[in-house]
């Protein structure tokens, strides 16, 4: 008989975010209605976090298949051959609202989370990127006041036209700042929430730039929690946190994103998956106790938006403990090699039941559990609550019959529980027993696959009726106060601060660490090789154009992998976006799936896993819709990568541009003839090219506009440069490689300097793009490249083999960093003046205020 | 001879100590579980970076009353050579196998990045096979390497010669900003009066390779194999 403790009302069901078309489904498939357990059971397997009941229908458009793939979508971490009889598993998941509500254990058990899923597959976890999104951490788009304040700019900028609007961003972030009082002094977890709300909804108002000091000093304290909960558990569990990505804006300020990338690697015999097999076999629980924490964690927290009431939900969070994970990793590791282990799940969103129920439902049998066997954080805790709760560093394993005490024996190495709660059952139910009595007997298949799947309403958002264009400044100005404001920008600056805090070298693998490459480098022990990783998306432009920005994301990220000398083989997606309920929302997402289908088929950049993370919004504000790339790459011979540094004076500097469409040969003399390509020349198209200026980082920091359109993007430029950047790597034949993207060819130009051990660049150009676009704007499909004078003439031979236009900037200096434009010096600095900009930036923002307060 | 590298619950350099002495120098190297009693047949002991315990209460107080921490005070006792590593320092401070503390860094904040240390004695089996003032590349990755002892064991310390390590610029200056926690006379290693004993933050079992940053850690690492090996020539 089916123990019914609270009965079961329609009412009930809508509380725990079931429609009544979902609960009518419940009521079909078990032929009665369901108690109390059964419906918690249903609405957080069948929340969209556990569901992916909007996105699956779009989803599937995506490329998931290639040679090279050994698993891709549907296990806990997608899989590729890395050769050498190994195989890389890698994923990316958010755990967003968690770190808003409380960023230190929110950011933490996000990190957590996603090891567990590269463990349970058989892979040690070998490196950690972190796509992180915050609201502003500064008054004004770029850090830099003076430069908003229309007087002073004038006195910079001569001649330079300029409409009263242009600095209406600035005066208002002047006179918010001076206004400036000490309220951020008081704690956001403490405070009444709906202030909070309503401040950070003033910011998004204020968009882009000024943004009222409370919200600064919040957005402060959630970076400050963030950053020390991913330390925290990573440097504590032990893998390197070795990249990824930070941006600021208003939009992120009442909800920030926090995605976090693992990659590990196992032998591909010692992989394992999460099928259940084996009727009889016994069902063990391993790992932390069962406690209260993190209930509906999954359907309260990450599948429904925001309002003043979430701060009630920080109960909802899970605590997390590194410690109790690293020993998981180890006996689990220890564990899968006794060979008695047939299955295994971490127990992540839903736990308990998400890992039996789609264990079972993988190997099409059932699983019975007991849940008075199962550890226990505190006494009397009910079904409904074990089987709902978040506990962290939990799994769930099957084991073969007879065998099960080798892996026991394990666990109490370990020191950790390992308690047999069930067994595997020929029923294809999940049977829940508690004390014996059946509190829930639900089909596992239909539980797990047959949850609704919605094909909801898409709708583009009405066009924005007066958009506002960056007007661009006179020809031979000198720009290089901008350049030096746009350097210190947050979203532009250095973030060491940031990954200082991260321990990036334990393992010994890190070839290159944070700062150094565009992607993070970590080599395989025992072979050759190395992987290189690297993760990007733009919220800015994929409001703009969700299909055209999506693109430019996985763009980005594979020509960033490619920088470092490594062939683009996988890649995984986290998809940031508001309301699926909201047909504007779910225009966004089809257009964003489009675009990155477009881009991985053109590029051969298969899918083979990721997370969908809908409702990030707060009374009713979504955030910039935000697809987040993680591309995986492979180095055929580690030591052949490539860093962004210039490497040696003299050496040449190089622009790669893969958008060409013709060609010139030219006959020099000994060398015979070369076939030169020409870029496209985009200043033809005067309007397009000031739209897209408007979306830069540039137009924001400096002109406070962010309008028009993301650059157009040309995957087929795309690949040729990718193509050549990996030749380049291979051959030898490139000192260092970086790809021009935010802040244009001036700011890729200024990092590779930074990165530098104290050498600079003489860089004369020419264009027919206004001054501003030339150095600052965006386009992407190129990269500069710094070459030794013997290399010179084969690297533009090779690069016309490709189809890429080669430019000469200049050459490698000391002294003065100086750009020429079109015969006018339009940058010049000293190199330690910009690097102090641009490195000490975040520093000065985040080490000055008061975060301590906040705890 | 054999080097046996200690693995608590939590430690998490174990496996980079032991591929910088087993794969990088061809040294034999062992696993010697935190529950082991003995630990006959080690020449050296080392114990390596992590946390321990999950260093609750603190860093190293637990690991320190691990029974393989019994062992290895005995081995100490004897002469026995222990290399104290970031977590491992900690453990040997809390011991008492070395005087001071390590405390929460100056700056409240974990701090992960190649620094540079003088060698402040060759008079050790650690740093015998570098110069005296020889500056070393290592990087550290600790939220608690703020040194701090009173001013009586400081007094004690330089008096014997047992500061191994300072902190410094690139050119060996010593000054407030080469020290990156805060540590009283930018102390980064020590060791013991018997001088078989040392402890030190940064992590020269991360710096054996220059394609990972620096090689400088295998001048430690080197000496401690030359003083073993000049050990068992006296001893046969």
């Amino acid at each position: 008989m089916l123990e019914t403790e609270i009965k079961v009302t329609p009412e009930l069901a809508a509380e725990h975010g079931l429609t009544a078309e979902e609960y009518a489904r419940i009521q079909k498939i078990l032929g009665r209605e369901p108690n109390f357990t059964e419906l918690g059971i249903f609405s957080v397997m069948w929340s969209e976090h556990c569901s992916y009941k909007s996105s699956k229908v779009h989803l599937r458009r995506l490329p998931t298949r290639g040679p090279q793939v050994l698993q891709g979508p549907g296990e806990n971490a997608g899989v590729v051959d890395i050769g050498d009889g190994l195989a890389a598993a890698f994923k990316m998941e958010s755990h967003n609202h968690p770190s808003y509500v409380e960023p230190f254990q929110g950011a933490a058990t996000g990190v957590g989370g996603i090891l567990r899923d590269i463990f349970t597959m058989g892979a040690r976890p070998i490196a950690v990127l972190d796509s992180l999104r915050f609201g502003p951490i500064s008054s004004g788009a770029s850090g830099a006041k003076a430069l908003l304040n229309p007087s002073d700019e004038m006195s910079r900028l001569k001649p330079r036209p300029t409409t009263p609007s242009d600095f209406s961003t600035g005066t208002s972030a002047t006179s918010s700042s001076a206004t400036s009082g000490s309220t951020h002094s008081a704690s956001f977890v403490g405070r009444g929430f709906s202030r909070d709300i309503s401040a950070a909804q003033q910011s998004a108002a204020l968009a882009p730039g000024g943004v009222d000091e409370e919200t600064i000093a919040r957005n402060r304290r959630i970076l400050d929690g963030v950053v020390r909960g991913i330390a925290h558990y990573g440097n504590c569990f032990g893998v390197p946190t070795v990249g990824g990505e930070v941006q600021f804006e208003p939009g992120y300020s009442a909800n920030p994103l926090v995605n976090v990338l693992a990659l590990g690697i196992a032998k591909k015999e010692d992989l394992f998956f999460a099928k259940a097999r084996g009727v009889g076999n016994p069902v063990i629980y391993v790992g932390a106790k069962t406690g209260r924490d993190g209930i509906h964690g999954a359907s309260l927290l990450a599948s429904a938006e925001f309002t003043e009431e979430s701060q009630q939900k920080r109960p909802n969070v899970q605590v997390g403990d590194p410690f109790m994970e690293k020993l998981l990793l180890e006996a689990c590791l220890e564990a899968m090699h006794t060979g008695a282990i047939v299955a295994i799940q971490d127990m992540g969103a839903a736990g308990l039941t998400s890992t039996s129920c789609e264990m079972a439902s993988r190997g099409g049998l059932g699983i019975e559990i007991e849940l008075a066997r199962v550890p226990q954080r505190e006494p009397s805790m009910t079904a409904y609550e074990m089987m709902l709760s978040e506990s962290q560093e939990r799994m769930l394993l099957v084991a073969e019959r007879g065998r099960e005490k080798e892996v026991l024996k394990v666990f109490a190495k370990w020191g950790l529980d390992a308690v047999e709660i069930g067994r595997v059952t020929p029923d294809g139910l999940l049977r829940v027993l508690h004390r014996a009595k059946i509190v829930a007997e639900i089909p596992a298949h239909a539980l797990a696959e047959e949850g609704p799947v919605y094909q909801r309403p898409l709708a583009p958002p009405a066009p924005v009726a007066q958009e506002r264009l960056v007007e661009f400044g006179a020809a031979g100005a000198n720009l290089t106060e901008n350049f030096r404001a746009l350097l210190a920008a947050p979203a532009i600056a250095s973030k060491r601060w940031i990954w200082e805090q991260y321990d990036y070298m334990v393992r010994t693998n890190t070839l290159e660490p944070p700062g150094a490459g565009d992607a993070a480098v970590v080599r395989i022990k025992g072979t050759k090789r190395a992987l290189a990783l690297a993760s990007d998306g733009n919220g800015r432009w994929c409001r703009l154009d969700p299909f055209i920005g999506a693109q430019l994301a996985v763009a980005e990220a594979a020509r960033n992998v490619a920088c470092s000398g490594a062939k683009p083989m996988a890649a995984t997606n986290c998809l940031n976006f508001g309301s699926p309920e909201k047909p504007e929302v779910m225009w966004q997402f089809s257009r964003a799936i489009d675009g990155i289908a477009e881009a991985c088929t053109a590029l051969e950049i298969p899918i083979t896993g990721g997370n969908v993370s809908f409702y990030n919004e707060t009374l009713g504000r979504s955030i910039d819709p935000t697809p987040v790339l993680g591309v995986l790459g492979m180095i055929e011979d580690a030591s052949r990568g490539l860093g962004m540094a210039f490497r040696a004076e003299d050496d040449y500097v190089l622009l790669l541009d893969g958008d060409t469409k013709d060609w010139l040969v030219l006959t020099l003399g000994s060398l015979g003839e070369l076939k030169m390509y020409i870029p496209v020349d985009r200043s033809t198209d005067a309007p397009s090219m000031k739209r897209e200026f408007s979306s830069s980082e540039y137009a924001r920091t400096i002109r406070g506009i962010e309008s028009g359109a993301p650059p157009t993007v040309n995957l087929a430029a795309e690949k040729r440069l990718i193509a050549l950047l990996v030749a380049l790597a291979s051959d030898g034949k490139v000192q260092s490689a970086h790809d021009v993207s935010d802040g244009g060819l001036a700011v890729t130009l200024a990092e590779s300097c930074f990165a530098s051990n104290g050498l600079s660049l003489r860089a004369a150009l020419t264009s027919k793009e206004p001054d501003e676009a030339a150095l600052f704007g965006e386009r992407g499909a190129r990269a500069i490249v710094s070459v030794t004078p013997e290399n010179l003439a084969a690297v533009r031979r090779i690069a016309a083999q490709y189809e890429v236009a080669v430019v000469e900037v200049g050459r490698v200096s000391r002294g003065e960093f100086r750009i020429e434009l079109n015969g006018q010096t339009v940058v010049s600095a000293e190199v330690p003046s910009l690097a102090d900009a641009w490195s000490g930036a975040l520093e000065r923002l985040l080490s000055a205020n008061d975060l301590r307060k906040a705890e | 001879m054999k080097f046996g590298v200690v693995v608590f619950p939590g430690s998490n350099c174990d496996h980079d100590a032991w591929y910088a002495l087993g794969e990088v120098l061809h040294q034999p190297v062992e696993f010697l579980w935190h529950q082991s009693e003995k630990v006959n047949g080690f020449d050296a002991i080392l114990l390596p970076g992590g946390f321990s315990y999950g260093d609750y209460l603190r860093t190293g107080a637990i690991a320190r009353f691990s029974p393989v921490m019994r062992a290895v005070e005995q081995f100490a006792r004897g002469g026995g050579l222990v290399l104290g590593i970031c977590n491992g320092f900690q453990i040997l401070c809390e011991a008492g196998l070395l005087p001071g503390v390590l405390q929460r860094n100056a700056g409240m904040r974990f701090v992960c990045r190649q620094v540079h240390v003088r060698v402040e004695t060759t008079d050790t089996p650690f740093t015998s096979a570098a110069k005296s003032g020889q500056v070393l590349q290592m990087p550290i990755a600790h939220g608690d390497g703020n040194y701090f002892c009173d001013e009586a064991t400081l007094a004690e310390l330089e008096r014997h010669h047992q500061i191994v390590f300072r902190y410094t610029t690139p050119d060996g200056r010593e000054d407030a900003a080469a020290n990156p926690n805060g540590s009283l006379a930018n102390i980064a290693g020590i060791c013991n009066r018997e001088r078989n004993v040392m402890g030190l933050m940064p992590h020269p079992e991360r710096a054996v390779e220059a394609a990972l940053g620096s090689a400088d850690g295998l001048v430690i690492l080197r000496s401690l194999i030359e003083s073993l090996k000049r050990r068992a020539a006296v001893s046969a």
